[in-house]
């Protein structure tokens, strides 16, 4: 059983079909690589998963469940999170809320529960806050801890974004383009974290990259695209040596 | 400075984060309990419209300054909870039990004016809102039965197991008093617990907190009921305050100051609502003293001098203190002003204060002023 399939899933604006009849399945503990020209479909494909926007054909499965038609809250709850090509961070709130928004899906305590702050939302607040503190040393965020995202350099950012989708300890994680913004040395730093996410959490990842040397060193498999088009699907060595790829995309 | 050492999670959960806190806020509690004593009754008054439109500044808060969802209709919760309390002890229901009832019925139609807002945003559900304010006041003005129409509506004073509380007296003062600390407590708790979380989430980003598995549509809903309800809670002793209440008293100029005390207590935080609701409360004394005692004086600084037209300065001035829209346009400028210069309100110009002398020679202007960022993506609205 693949941990995400997507079966012949088109996308289409109008008269612009975005994605075209594309299907893959994410097996459970790969880093799984869409890569591609602008304007393949790649983050289109990210938002049809996140259910973000309605694939016009086909079906999505996670674990054998149907998301084709779920509300986009839903499928956080069932273990897939996401980190956003420009940053989206709650930006007037610190690093430690925004990690802590990351628990959502895990909340114990009901509304009326929280207005009253009951000792169980108190135990829940632990709990939470020993996770998130988890995360937080993972990625190496201590000084940031109570910094508001507002003030934050980029760079900072794109870590704080990835540490609110861990909190979410997901099952999949999507993640739309890491490196984009990263100098080099932080680029170095998201290849170990993403290998470490996957051997320390056991998560699989699915992500769109541009940056090659990054693709080559995380990846199990690399999808190519092409206007919403598969053009390969492989190891990352057989990908980059495609006819097709390197026609549409990597040049020679 | 004082450095804080983490030690425990409790630190960033308990409300009172320190010892100044418990010495700060004891002070200013023991100072609002010993004002009725000390104070004049006009200025007991003033302090107990601040304590309701605190009430309702909160609520506003909690609504537009942490979910995001802007509202010009709460004048519309307030009478809500007024006519609730004003009709229900007509029929001879006791405090005890309209006082809760105006907080649920404001409550269950905040609910109801949050589903309709879950498909708007920005300018339309401020439309929207300011819709609602007019459709409530209307009814009031024709549901004779129960409103008395444009007559308007005789509150008696609150029985309270035998005791009566004047509207002027000490016992009502305690009890506005007591119900803002707390609905100010119940909004603390709010916003330190996941849900306040998830409504912050939902302002800053709602593609980013939909991805994280916070359901919009129960979270704004929720917002607009807990709002509203506060705001009905107030309405309840803003109806006793009056003692009488009248469909013309709920207009959108109403709904209008509420913005005003959160926009220019600060819409950053609790402290901000009663900040918010000193200012407000407090221009009408001010314009007051603008029309009056300001012409006086000068008047009689002219006569001192010998001016021959010493009366007519002072004539000329007091029409100007007196003009019809002069109210409205202070409140204008003031409004335009706060928001180039001082967009976190009163609380803002506070925190800044205090930390130049936190920090004294050290301080450096450059440390409140936000880094132009050009990071925000097209939301996917």
């Amino acid at each position: 059983m693949s941990l995400l399939r997507l079966d012949a899933i088109s996308l289409s604006f109008g008269g612009l079909t975005a994605v075209d009849g594309v299907s893959f399945a994410v097996e459970r503990g790969e880093i799984f690589t869409m890569i591609g020209p602008n304007g393949a479909g790649k983050t289109s494909i990210f938002n049809m998963i996140s259910r973000f926007y309605q694939p016009s054909e086909g079906r999505l499965f996670f674990e054998d469940i149907e998301i084709t038609s779920m509300p986009p809250h839903q499928i956080a709850e069932l273990g897939i999170a996401r980190t956003f090509q420009n940053i989206e961070l709650f930006d007037n709130a610190t690093v430690l809320d925004n990690l802590l928004v990351g628990r959502h899906r895990h909340r114990t305590t009901r509304i009326f529960e929280d207005i009253l702050f009951l000792p169980k939302v108190r135990r829940a607040e632990y709990a939470d806050r020993y996770r998130v503190e988890e995360v937080i040393e993972f990625l190496d965020l201590q000084k940031y801890r109570d910094l508001v995202i507002a003030n934050l350099p980029y760079g900072v950012r794109k870590v704080c974004e990835l540490a609110r989708a861990l909190c979410t300890e997901p099952k999949l994680l999507l993640l739309d383009e890491p490196s984009s913004g990263l100098n080099v040395e932080e680029t170095d730093d998201m290849v170990y974290w993403i290998n470490d996410i996957r051997s320390e959490f056991g998560i699989t990842v699915l992500m769109v990259e541009h940056d090659m040397t990054l693709v080559n060193r995380v990846s199990d498999r690399v999808l190519a695209l092409n206007y919403g088009h598969v053009l390969a699907l492989g190891t990352p060595h057989e990908v980059a040596h495609d006819r097709a790829v390197i026609a549409a995309y990597l040049g020679t | 400075m004082r450095p804080i050492f983490q030690t425990d999670y409790d630190q960033d959960i308990r409300l009172m984060r320190h010892r100044g806190y418990w010495w700060s806020y004891g002070t200013l509690l023991l100072l609002v309990l010993l004002a009725p004593f000390v104070v004049g009754s006009y200025l007991q008054s003033q302090i107990v419209f601040v304590f309701i439109y605190s009430i309702v500044g909160v609520g506003l808060l909690i609504l537009a300054g942490f979910t995001g969802q802007t509202s010009l209709g709460h004048a519309a919760f307030l009478a809500i909870g007024a006519y609730t309390a004003g009709y229900m002890q007509r029929l001879g229901v006791p405090f005890l039990v309209y006082l809760p009832l105006s907080v649920i019925l404001s409550g269950a139609v905040g609910a109801l004016v949050g589903f309709p807002a879950l498909r708007l945003s920005g300018i339309y559900l401020v439309i929207a809102t300011i819709a609602f304010g007019f459709i409530i006041e209307e009814v009031a003005a024709r549901w004779e039965s129960v409103t008395n129409g444009n007559d308007g509506m005789r509150v008696k004073p609150i029985e309270f197991f035998g005791v009566t509380l004047g509207r002027e007296g000490y016992g009502f003062y305690y009890l506005c008093l007591g119900l803002l600390m707390l609905v100010l407590l119940l909004a603390l708790n709010i916003l330190r617990s996941p849900t306040g979380r998830a409504f912050v989430a939902i302002r800053d980003s709602e593609i980013a907190a939909r991805s994280i598995g916070v359901n919009l549509a129960v979270y704004k809903v929720v917002a607009f009921s807990i709002s509203a309800a506060m705001t009905g809670l107030a309405g309840c002793l803003y109806a006793h305050k009056l003692s009488f209440i009248s469909p013309e008293m709920f207009t959108l100029l109403l709904s209008l100051e509420f913005v005003i005390v959160i926009l220019i207590g600060g819409i950053g935080s609790l402290h901000g609502a009663v900040l918010g609701s000193i200012f407000v409360v407090m221009v009408d004394p001010f314009l007051g003293y603008l029309k009056d005692d300001v012409p006086r004086t000068i008047g009689k600084l002219a006569q001192a001098f010998g001016a021959a037209n010493a009366g007519a300065i002072q004539d000329t001035l007091s029409a100007i203190g007196g003009a019809a829209g002069l109210k409205g346009a202070i409140y204008g400028v003031i409004i335009i002003l706060f928001i180039i210069f001082e967009p976190y309100g009163l609380y803002g110009r506070w925190l800044k204060i205090r930390l130049y002398f936190e920090l004294f020679p050290l301080y450096k202007k450059a440390t409140f002023r936000r880094q132009k960022t050009y990071l925000k993506s097209e939301r996917n609205r």
